[in-house]
């Protein structure tokens, strides 16, 4: 057997590792460039008061809340639903909403259909404040803390499992104070 | 019970695969004639169980047994028959079947069509197919049933992605799995090789036939995914570098690279270890790709439901099966002589230099694709690696690849010097580069370099063709008696040379001339694009079988024609809620006009993207020809005759 009729084998076993590396990270977990950097600052028309606005400074009355980007149209957001309805009711963190390319009645007749477990939400009609965000799918839910800066971001519906696990974890330690 | 019945089919298929994949590659090598003889029957068993369980399948979703998980996962009462049956290839377990059936089929017809080979040879063939076999089989039972029961059973089914829900992606998958596969046979018959000790210009002519027909379903294949992208995603765009994409791509650019190879390796009997070990890099590209895909570690709009137990499951299968057929190659490949001699100058040369070429091009697309999973793996962060990267080293590639299409045809086999070639070719190179520089003016009155390299290039496969034919009917009596004369692998070449042609140009005018815009349109507006005039006239509100849609009319006006009324759809599919969007598009050989409806902006007015494409469609016309060209050169006459001969021989 000559060296260099090995040399294929050789680069082969190379990719092969890669690969069963490769197979332990999860490439949906991209992280937002967003992350630990200030939250985009906007301004935006209040879903339910029109005349009213929210924007970045209400992030920052507490020491840590949820952003969660939803709409009506959109499958993912009402299953994730009912769990934000019981994170509301259980009053650890504020909830604040963001309606992402919505009709203002549709989004208000889903809420009273389903409940309504956010504080304030922003209706972001044309999804520019969206797009500042980096929202490349809904629904997507921003960790912010008292500084206003984003701490975590998940994409896709929250579940118990990572409320638990990913998310609960990071709220925690921003209510005790820690940086 | 039906799908229990389909579920033991499998289990009897994998049966025969191991019988197909151990007793006659054994038999084979202790020469005992009755193992040999097994391989047949044994691959025919093999095909009647798989085609057993996928019928079984088919009849599961067109009945709407939603008592089976796969198909309460991907099919509803609403969904159209037609997308019932495709609905079949629609997920990662029913496609894993798909490809296991097609494997099965090639298996049967390289057993029905090889009488003509020696027997020992088949076995070996038929043998290795089985172990392949084996393998996805095992596969498929141990991590991908798709006739898992589901309790309780739902009313109603979870509908197909609406994504899939269109002809162009009915037929996409099994075309490209008919490549993907098909290039198993080309593997089988290089293993054999290797396995019997027999790598000669015979065996390089028994597996030229099946390369070519494989590369052709995948040419296909290929096209018609993007042609659907073109058309359904409503990005306007034909190629997306998306990593699914390139993992078909690259076994296709190894493939290319294999049936011109092989092309020497039959001729002059040169190359053959180079020969061999593409078979087996295209065959394992091919894996590859169906790891990359089916496993998760790469993100992609196309990827299946991941399971980390399919991933690990996929990846030992490549690693053995690569694996073992690297270890056979170094333990063989040492003592196979290449004969034919030939010097610098020479066609043989050319065809190395696009090898060469064509390995280049697929190792960057692969390390492209490959980049952003191995900064993860090295914990150096996520990127993805996105179009620039790509086309700034593709196209590189391609010109020279492009321009030897001319010169190696005209070449000389063994010797050939640089002055005869010159001489051959100059009058017919300077036409090309004028006419080719001219082109762009005169089609669209501008001096672009890039779009006039690419038309000088495309003009250049044309007229050497020309200059071929011309210079092969120069002896012969009459025009019609000469063009007879040629072979259909030469008419095939031509035509398969001609499709690079075709596909270059329309890349290039397309990619260069192609205009876009995004324009927010009240009902009784028009926008001004070019010579076109997009008047929106309004939106009207359509029910689909299974979606409601927002339709758009955009009557389209152009001076001296008449008007034309495109309807583009924004679809919200009822099951999985999801929005898509179908474009309205006037299609003409010289350009496509393409409208987008975009998003409501409020008091009537909606965004609604324009196109205006010059030459997208030569894209796959090109590929057509490419397709048509393989076939033509797959169906040439002396595969035939050898038959024949050996028929003969033997009554």
């Amino acid at each position: 057997m000559k060296a260099r009729f090995l040399l294929p084998l050789g680069l082969f076993a190379a990719l092969v590792v890669l690969f069963a590396v490769g197979l332990g990270l999860n490439p949906r977990e991209v992280p937002s460039p967003l992350i630990d950097k200030q939250a985009p600052t906007f301004t935006l028309p209040q879903l339910h008061a029109p005349e009213a606005s929210f924007g970045s400074r209400e992030l920052t009355q507490q020491p840590v809340a949820l952003v969660n980007i939803w709409a009506s149209w959109c499958v993912a957001c009402r299953q994730e639903h009912p769990f934000l309805m019981e994170l509301a009711q259980r009053g650890d963190v504020p909830i604040y909403g963001l309606n992402y390319k919505d009709e203002r009645a549709d989004a208000i007749a889903w809420l009273k259909r389903h409940g309504n477990p956010y504080r304030v939400s922003g209706h972001d009609l044309d999804g520019r404040v969206g797009i500042d965000w980096g929202v490349y799918g809904v629904p997507e839910t921003f960790v912010v803390d008292g500084r206003g800066v984003i701490r975590y971001k998940h994409i896709g519906p929250i579940t118990p499992q990572v409320w638990r696990e990913k998310m609960e974890p990071v709220v925690r330690q921003l209510q005790q104070g820690g940086a | 019970m039906l799908p229990e019945l389909g579920h033991f089919a499998l289990i009897l298929a994998l049966c025969m695969a191991l019988v197909l994949g151990v007793v006659p590659l054994a038999g084979a090598a202790r020469n005992v004639d009755s193992w040999v003889a097994v391989a047949r029957p044994a691959a025919w068993g093999q095909f009647l169980f798989m085609g057993i369980a996928f019928l079984l399948l088919m009849t599961a979703f067109v009945t709407n047994d939603f008592s089976v998980a796969y198909v309460a996962q991907h099919s509803n009462t609403l969904l159209p028959t037609i997308y019932r049956v495709s609905a079949v290839w629609g997920g990662h377990e029913g496609s894993l079947l798909l490809w296991v059936f097609l494997l099965g089929g090639w298996t049967v017809a390289v057993g029905t069509f090889s009488r003509h080979l020696p027997t020992l040879m088949v076995a070996r063939v038929l043998g290795v197919m089985g172990l392949v076999s084996v393998g996805f089989l095992a596969f498929l039972l141990f991590t991908s049933s798709p006739f898992e029961r589901l309790w309780p059973i739902p009313a109603d089914g979870r509908d197909l992605n609406p994504l899939l829900q269109d002809i162009g992606l009915v037929l996409h998958p099994p075309m490209l799995y008919m490549g993907y596969v098909g290039f198993s046979v080309a593997f089988a018959f290089a293993i054999a090789a290797l396995l019997g000790g027999r790598l000669d210009a015979t065996w390089a002519r028994w597996s030229r036939p099946w390369t070519t027909t494989a590369w052709v379903f995948m040419t296909l294949g290929i096209s018609l995914g993007s042609w659907w992208a073109y058309y359904e995603l409503g990005w306007g765009g034909w190629w997306f570098w998306d990593p699914v994409e390139n993992a078909s791509f690259l076994p296709w650019l190894v493939g290319t690279a294999l049936i011109h190879s092989l092309a020497v390796s039959e001729k002059r009997s040169a190359f053959k270890n180079w020969t061999v070990l593409l078979a087996i890099l295209t065959f394992a590209l091919s894996l590859l790709g169906a790891f990359l895909v089916r496993s998760g570690v790469v993100t992609s709009v196309h990827a299946f439901a991941n399971d980390p137990k399919r991933g690990v499951f996929i990846l030992m299968l490549l690693a053995v099966m690569v694996g073992a057929s690297l270890l056979i190659y170094a333990w063989r490949a040492p003592q196979v002589k290449s004969t034919g001699h030939f010097a610098v100058v020479s066609r043989e040369t050319l065809l190395l230099g696009n090898n060469v070429l064509l390995v280049v091009a697929m190792g960057s697309v692969m390390l492209g694709t490959l980049y952003p999973l191995l900064l993860d793996a090295l914990g150096m962060g996520k990127i993805s690696v996105g179009p620039p990267y790509f086309n700034t080293v593709f196209i590189p590639l391609m010109v020279p690849l492009l321009f030897m299409i001319g010169i190696g045809t005209l070449a000389r086999w063994k010797q050939d010097s640089i002055g005869r070639l010159e001489q051959t070719v100059r009058y017919t190179l300077a036409v090309s580069v004028v006419i080719g520089a001219l082109l762009p003016w005169l089609l669209f009155r501008s001096w672009e370099p890039m779009a006039m390299l690419g038309a000088v290039l495309g003009v250049w496969i044309l007229a050497s063709a020309l200059l071929d034919l011309r210079l092969r009917l120069r002896n012969s009596a009459g025009l019609w008696q000469g063009l007879r004369r040629q072979s259909r692998s030469f008419y095939g070449m031509v035509a398969a040379h001609l499709g690079v042609a075709v596909t270059a140009i329309g890349i290039t005018f397309s990619s260069y001339y192609s205009q876009e815009h995004d324009v927010r349109l009240a009902p009784g507006e028009s926008h001004v694009m070019g010579e076109y005039r997009f008047l929106f006239e309004g939106i009207s509100e359509h029910e689909g079988p299974n979606y409601t849609a927002t339709r758009a009319n955009l009557r389209v006006s152009k001076e001296g024609q008449r008007d034309v009324v495109l309807h583009s759809e924004k679809r919200l599919y009822k099951v999985q809620g999801m929005p898509m969007t179908e474009a309205g598009i006037d299609w003409g050989l010289t350009r496509d006009l393409y409208v987008a409806l975009g998003e409501p902006l409020g008091d009537g007015a909606w965004a609604v993207r324009l196109y205006h494409k010059p030459y997208v469609r030569w894209i796959w016309l090109g590929s057509l020809l490419m397709a048509l060209g393989g076939l033509l050169a797959a169906a040439d006459r002396r595969y035939r005759l050898k038959r024949n001969v050996a028929t003969e021989a033997a009554s």
